[in-house]
C-alpha cells in the first residue's frame, strides 16, 4: 500500500547488520540460520547524545556547586513562580508525546483502526513545547523587573545560563519534532520508528533534565 | 512497497557533481580527507609558529623579513615583541593540539577507515558527519582570524587560564577580541567533536559486518572507538567551561574572576569567582585530550606493525584491555597538572596514585610490541619505521611522565621546559610519527598510488633524528630549571644553557624543512606515483578486500562477511603467509583461531 | 607486493633503525650520567629529601629507557631481514609474561617510589609553620614581586587595591593613615630571610595567576587571585638566589623576577633595620 509507513523491509540488501556473539559465520558459510538482532543506529545515538547533555550539565552542576563555595556572595533569589507552570506544561508535552508515539506506532504496523495519520497528538507536543519556551523567557522577564540580570550575582548568572542552556536543547527537540511532523505527513511517509522513538526518548530526556535543574535550583537558590 | 533509506546509506546513489562529491560530501572517505587536509593545513601552519618562536628564543633582536606584515604591532620591523611571542605560542599549542592531533590520528583516518574495517557502507549519520567536518572547519577560520584582529592572538597559552585570559584587554595585549575569538573557536570545536564522536560509536556499535564481533575488529578500529568514548565526555566538559570564559568576558559575571583584581591599574568589575574553577573544568578535559591524541596512534601503529611483522601482537585483548584502562584512568588524573596550582595539597597526593597506575597499562603495551618483535618476520617499510620510531618515542617520552607523577619532584620541574619535553615526545613526536605511518600505509589504499619509499625512508631518518635532537634536550634544560612559557630569557643561570637551546634552534629548523620532503611525497605520488595494487602490503583487514581507491559505496553494493580474527598471519593461507577477515577458508595451521586471547 | 630487494632481504634497514636508537640511547644517557645539566646545589632543609626521590626515579627511568631502547632494537636487527622461510616464535612466556613484567616489575616500582616519595610532598605541604617563624608577605602583579615584613607589632595591616600607587611607592595599597597595624610594615623589593629559621611566607596575587619558584631552594607554589596560599621553608645556606615567576602572567613573565637573600640572623636584622628606616 503506497500510504503506509513501514519499517525497513529485513533483506540482505540492506548494508551493516552487526555479527554480535550471536551471528558468528561457521567456514562453511552457511548464512541461513543468522538472525538480525543490531539496533538501528537512532537508538544507539540517541543513548550517545543523552550522555553528552548529562555530562555537560553535571560540568554546570560542578560549577556552581564550586563557585557556591569559594565566595560568601552566594544571594539568595525568589525562583520565579511561572517555572512550575511551565514544569507542568512541559509534564503534559511529555504525556502528548508519548499519546502519539503510541499511536503513530500502531499506525506503522498496519493495526490503526482508520488510515488518518496520527499528528494531531505531535502538534500538541510542539505547542506545548513553545509554551514552555515562552514560559522561561517569561520567567527571565520576570527576574529582570526584579533588578537581577546575567552579572547582578552568582546565582542569577547561574539561573540564567542553566535554564538558557536547557532552553535551546529544547528548541533543539522541538525541531526533531518537526522533524518527525515532516516526515510523517509526506504523501509517502518516511518515518521510521527509530527515529520516532529517538525523538521521543530526546524530548523526555528534557523533562528529566528540567525536574533534575528544578530541584537544583531549589535546593541552592 | 515503499524504499526505506538504509540506517547509513542514506544516500543510495552515487554523488552527483562537484560541490557533493568533493565539498558538501556525506562519504567518510571525503570527510576523512578533508579532516587530513584541514589537519595538514593547521601542522604547517603549527610548526611555522614553532620556527618563528625556536628562532627568536635565541636570537631575540634579530628581524624576521617579512613578519611586520603579518603583524605591525607584533613583529614591528619584523623584530617580534614579547606578547607576541606568547601569541604565537598560544596559538601554536592551540592548533597543534586541536586541529592537529584531533583532526588526524582521529577524525582524518578514523572518518575513513572506520566503517570499512568493520565492513560498513558509510558512518552511521553521515549527514552529521557532513556537519562535523565544516563545523570544524568554521572554528579553524574563527581560530585563525584571531591574527588579524586589533590586539592579535591571545597571550594566555593554549591552557588559558583565568583570570588572565577572562579579565579582557587590561591583562595583555590580544586579550581583547583576539581571546574571545579564540573561547568562541573552541566552543565551536567542542560541538564539532561530540557529533564526531557520536557517530564513530554508533557506528561502530550498530554497523559492523555479519561476523565482525568486537573482538574481531582490528585495533586502529578499537582504537578509534576508545577515543570517540574518551571524547564524548571530555568535550562535553570543555564546552560548558568555555561558555563561562566566553559569558566572564562578555557578559561581566564572575566564574572565574575573584574580586580586588588590580589589573592594568583599573580594579576589575568582578567578584566572587573561581580561577582554580576554570583549571579544574580545563583539566577535566585537557587530560583526556592528550589520551585522545595518543590513542589511536597506538592503534594505527599496532595495525601497521603485525602487517609488518608478519604475526599478531602476543595478546588482541591484552592491547584492547589496556587501552580501556588508560582510558578509564585517564578521567582520574586531572589534577596532576595543578599539583602547585593552590589546590589542597592532599589532592595532589589522590591525584598522583592513579597517575602513577597508568604507567602499567602503559608498560604491558610497549612490552607487547616489544615482545611481539620477537620471532617475528620484520619486513621494514616507511610506514614500518614509523610504527617502530612511536614505539621508540613513547618509551622516551613515557618514562619522563614518571618523574612529573609525583608531586615531591614536579615541585621543582613543574613549568620549566622538562614538562615541555615530556608532551612534545609523547604528542608531538609519537602521535605524529602514528600519522605519518598511517598516512605511508594507507596512501596507495586512499589513492590508487604508491608513496615513494625512498622519500619515505629519508623523511623517517631526517625525522626522527631530528626530533630526538630538539626534544632530548628540552629535557637536560628543565632539569637545570629553564622556566617555559618565557619568550626571552634573562635569568642568571641562562648563560650556559643559550648553546643547547641554539642546537635545538637548527635542529628544529632542519627537522621542519624535512617535512617538505614528506608534503613533496604526498603531492607528487598522488598524481604521479607508481599504480597501487589492491593489497599491496598482503594485510588481513577489510580495507585491503577493496579496489584501491575503494567506490563511492565501499563494498559495491555488497556486504562483506566476516570469517576470521583480523591478524591472521603466519598461516597457510591461499595467497600467501596470511588469510584476510573476509576469506572463507579455513586456517590451516597450528594454531587455531581460539589462541588469539 | 613487489619482490624484496636485496637490502630488504639482509634487512638494512631495520639493522640501521637498531644502531640508530641505541646511539641515541647512549647520547640521551651521557648527559645525565655525566651530571651535566642539573638541578643546583640544594639550601633548604626539606629539599635532600627531594632529590633523593630525583635520583632514584632517574635511576629507575634511565634503566626503563634504556632496557626498553635497547631491547627494541635488538629485535628490530635480529629479526628484520629474516628469510621467508623461518618460522614465527612466540617470546618465552608470551603475553602473560609481559603483563606479569609490567604489574610486577615496573608497578610495584613505580607505586613504591610513588609513595614513598610523598614523604617530600609531605614535609612541605603537610606541616603548619612554626610558630616563630619569620612572617613575610609576598605579592606577586604583572610583572614584579614585592614583600612585606609586618614590623614590629607582627601584624600585616590590611590591603586595599585601589590604594596601590607604583609612582609613589605603595605597591601594596596599604593605607596607613587609617590602619594602625600598616604603620610599622616595611616594604621591600627583595626578599631577605635569615638562615636556618623557618619562614612563612604569605601569598597574594594583585591581578592574575603567579607563581613563587626558588630553584635552589625547591620550592614552587602558584599565587591564585582570591586564595590566601602560603609555603614555609627554612634555608640552611646564605647567598643570593633568584626567584623566577612560572606561571604565564603576561607579557612580562619572562622579565618577572626576584631575588631572594638568605642572611646569617645579625645580618638579617641589621637589613630589616635599615628597610625599616626607608618606608
Amino acid at each position: 500500500m503506497a500510504t503506509t509507513v513501514h519499517e525497513p523491509p529485513k533483506s540482505d540488501r540492506l548494508p551493516g547488520r552487526n555479527g554480535s556473539g550471536h551471528n558468528l559465520i561457521p567456514a562453511e558459510g552457511d548464512l541461513r540460520a543468522i538472525q538480525d538482532r543490531s539496533p538501528e543506529p537512532a537508538r544507539t545515538g540517541i543513548w550517545i547524545g543523552l550522555a553528552t547533555i548529562t555530562m555537560s550539565f553535571a560540568a554546570f552542576t560542578s560549577a556552581l556547586i564550586v563557585r557556591q563555595g569559594s565566595a560568601a556572595d552566594w544571594q539568595h533569589i525568589t525562583l520565579p513562580r511561572v517555572l512550575y507552570f511551565n514544569t507542568l506544561v512541559l509534564l503534559a508535552s511529555s504525556v502528548t508525546l508519548e499519546v502519539s508515539r503510541r499511536r503513530i506506532s500502531t499506525y506503522m504496523r498496519g493495526m490503526a483502526s482508520d488510515a488518518v495519520r496520527p499528528v494531531s497528538w505531535l502538534y500538541a507536543t510542539v505547542f506545548l513545547g513553545m509554551v514552555f519556551v515562552a514560559g522561561q523567557y517569561a520567567a527571565w522577564v520576570r527576574l529582570k523587573s526584579e533588578g537581577l540580570y546575567l552579572p547582578t550575582s552568582p546565582t542569577s548568572s547561574f539561573f540564567y545560563v542553566l535554564t538558557a542552556a536547557h532552553a535551546l536543547h529544547v528548541l533543539g527537540g522541538l525541531g526533531g519534532l518537526a522533524n518527525v511532523i515532516q516526515k510523517l505527513s509526506r504523501s509517502v511517509a518516511t518515518l521510521r520508528r527509530s527515529t520516532l522513538d529517538a525523538t521521543s526518548y530526546y524530548w523526555h530526556f528534557m523533562g528529566i533534565l528540567w525536574l533534575y535543574l528544578l530541584l537544583l535550583l531549589w535546593l541552592k537558590f | 512497497m515503499h524504499d526505506i533509506p538504509a540506517p547509513a546509506a542514506q544516500h543510495h546513489t552515487p554523488p552527483q557533481g562537484f560541490i557533493r562529491k568533493h565539498i558538501f560530501s556525506v562519504d567518510h572517505k571525503v570527510i576523512g580527507k578533508q579532516y587530513y587536509g584541514l589537519a595538514l593545513v593547521a601542522v604547517f601552519t603549527g610548526m611555522g609558529l614553532s620556527w618563528l618562536m625556536r628562532f627568536h628564543l635565541v636570537w631575540p633582536n634579530k628581524a624576521i623579513y617579512g613578519l611586520q606584515w603579518l603583524s605591525k604591532i607584533g613583529a614591528p620591523g619584523g623584530v617580534i615583541t614579547p606578547e607576541y611571542y606568547l601569541s604565537l605560542m598560544t596559538m601554536h599549542g592551540t592548533l597543534m593540539v586541536f586541529f592537529v592531533l584531533t583532526n588526524a590520528p582521529f577524525a582524518a583516518f578514523g572518518n575513513y577507515f572506520l566503517p570499512i574495517q568493520i565492513g560498513a557502507e558509510d558512518m552511521a549519520f553521515p549527514r552529521f558527519n557532513m556537519m562535523s567536518f565544516w563545523i570544524t572547519f568554521l572554528a579553524f577560520v574563527v581560530l585563525i582570524s584571531a591574527f588579524f584582529v586589533p590586539g592579535g592572538p591571545p597571550i594566555s597559552g593554549w591552557t588559558s587560564y583565568a583570570p588572565l585570559s577572562a579579565v579582557g584587554p587590561d591583562s595583555g595585549p590580544g586579550e581583547g577580541l583576539g581571546q574571545t575569538l579564540w573561547a568562541v573557536s573552541i566552543a565551536i570545536f567542542c560541538v564539532a567533536s561530540l557529533l564526531g564522536a557520536l557517530n564513530f560509536i554508533a557506528t561502530t556499535l550498530d554497523l559492523r559486518a555479519k561476523g565482525m564481533t568486537l573482538m574481531r575488529m582490528p585495533l586502529s578500529t578499537w582504537a578509534w572507538f576508545i577515543t570517540s568514548c574518551i571524547a564524548l565526555l571530555a568535550f562535553a566538559v570543555l564546552l560548558p567551561a568555555t561558555l563561562l570564559l566566553i559569558l566572564d568576558r562578555v557578559a561581566g559575571t564572575s566564574f572565574f574572576i575573584p574580586s580586588n583584581l588590580m589589573v592594568g591599574d583599573r580594579l576589575q568589575p568582578h567578584s566572587g569567582g573561581s580561577p582554580l574553577l576554570w583549571q579544574h573544568l580545563f583539566w577535566f578535559f585537557g587530560h583526556p585530550e592528550v589520551y585522545i591524541a595518543i590513542l589511536p596512534s597506538m592503534g594505527i601503529i599496532s595495525h601497521i606493525l603485525i602487517t609488518s611483522m608478519r604475526r599478531p601482537l602476543l595478546s588482541h585483548k591484552a592491547i584492547i584491555y589496556s587501552m580501556l584502562s588508560i582510558a578509564f584512568l585517564s578521567y582520574m588524573v586531572w589534577g596532576h597538572h595543578m599539583f602547585v596550582s593552590g589546590m589542597n595539597p592532599f589532592s595532589s597526593l589522590m591525584f598522583s596514585f592513579p597517575t602513577l597506575l597508568i604507567t602499567i597499562p602503559s608498560t604491558i603495551l610497549t612490552l607487547i610490541w616489544l615482545g611481539s618483535l620477537y620471532g617475528s618476520k620484520l619486513h621494514i617499510t616507511s610506514a614500518t619505521l614509523f610504527a617502530l620510531g612511536f614505539v621508540s618515542m613513547f618509551v622516551s617520552g613515557g618514562v619522563t611522565g614518571f618523574f612529573l607523577a609525583q608531586p615531591s619532584i614536579d615541585i621543582y620541574l613543574h613549568a620549566t621546559y622538562f614538562v615541555v619535553g615530556h608532551f612534545h615526545m609523547v604528542m608531538g613526536v609519537a602521535s605524529l610519527f602514528g600519522v605519518f605511518a598511517g598516512t605511508y600505509f594507507w596512501f596507495p589504499k586512499m589513492t590508487g598510488r604508491m608513496m615513494s619509499e625512498t622519500l619515505g625512508k629519508l623523511h623517517f631518518w631526517l625525522t626522527f633524528v631530528g626530533t630526538y635532537c630538539i626534544f632530548m634536550p628540552f629535557h637536560y634544560l628543565g632539569l637545570a630549571g629553564n622556566v617555559r612559557r618565557y619568550s626571552t630569557f634573562v635569568n642568571d643561570f641562562m648563560g650556559p644553557l643559550m648553546p643547547v637551546h641554539k642546537f635545538i634552534t637548527i635542529a628544529a629548523l632542519l627537522t621542519g624543512a624535512s617535512q617538505f620532503i614528506f608534503l613533496y611525497n604526498l603531492i607528487h605520488s598522488r598524481f604521479r606515483g607508481k599504480p597501487a595494487p589492491q593489497n599491496p602490503w598482503n594485510a588481513t583487514s577489510l580495507e585491503w578486500t577493496m579496489p584501491s581507491p575503494p567506490p563511492w559505496d565501499n563494498f559495491g553494493g555488497k556486504h562483506p562477511v566476516v570469517y576470521h580474527d583480523p591478524y591472521q598471519y603466519g598461516v597457510e593461507g591461499s595467497t600467501g603467509d596470511y588469510v584476510m577477515q573476509d576469506s572463507p577458508e579455513q586456517i590451516k595451521s597450528v594454531r587455531d583461531e581460539k589462541t588469539l586471547t | 607486493m613487489a619482490a624484496p630487494t636485496s637490502g630488504e632481504k639482509r634487512g638494512t634497514m631495520g639493522k640501521l633503525f637498531a644502531v640508530i636508537v641505541v646511539l641515541i640511547a647512549i647520547a640521551s644517557a651521557v648527559p645525565i650520567l655525566m651530571h651535566k645539566w642539573v638541578p643546583p646545589a640544594d639550601i633548604s632543609t626539606h629539599g635532600p629529601t627531594i632529590d633523593e626521590q630525583m635520583s632514584d626515579t632517574m635511576a629507575e627511568a634511565g634503566l626503563s629507557f634504556l632496557a626498553a631502547q635497547f631491547l627494541l632494537a635488538f629485535f628490530v636487527w635480529k629479526f628484520s631481514g629474516v628469510p621467508a622461510t623461518a618460522k614465527i616464535r612466540t617470546f618465552p612466556g608470551g603475553a602473560t609474561a609481559m603483563v606479569a613484567a609490567a604489574v610486577i616489575l615496573v608497578g610495584t616500582e613505580v607505586l613504591a617510589l610513588g609513595i614513598l616519595g610523598q614523604r617530600a610532598w609531605a614535609t612541605v605541604y603537610f606541616t603548619a609553620p612554626a610558630a616563630n617563624a619569620v612572617q613575610v608577605q609576598t605579592q606577586a602583579g604583572q610583572f614584579a614581586f614585592y614583600f612585606r615584613y609586618p614590623g614590629p607589632d607582627g601584624k600585616f595591616g590590611p590591603l586595599h587595591p585601589d590604594k596601590i600607587d607604583e609612582g609613589n611607592q605603595n605597591f601594596f595599597g596599604l593605607d596607613p593613615d587609617n590602619d594602625p597595624d600598616s604603620k610599622d610594615d616595611i616594604v621591600t623589593a627583595e626578599l631577605a630571610i635569615p638562615v636556618n629559621r623557618e619562614v612563612h611566607l604569605l601569598m597574594h596575587a594583585k591581578d592574575v595567576n603567579h607563581s613563587f619558584y626558588v630553584r635552589e631552594l625547591r620550592i614552587q607554589q602558584d599565587f591564585v587571585p582570591g586564595l590566601d596560599l602560603s609555603l614555609h621553608f627554612t634555608a640552611n645556606k646564605t647567598g643570593r638566589y633568584e626567584i623566577l615567576c612560572t606561571q604565564l602572567c603576561g607579557l612580562g613573565h619572562y622579565n618577572m623576577k626576584g631575588y631572594l637573600t638568605v642572611l646569617s640572623q645579625e645580618d638579617f636584622d641589621t637589613w630589616l633595620k635599615q628597610k625599616a628606616s626607608e618606608q
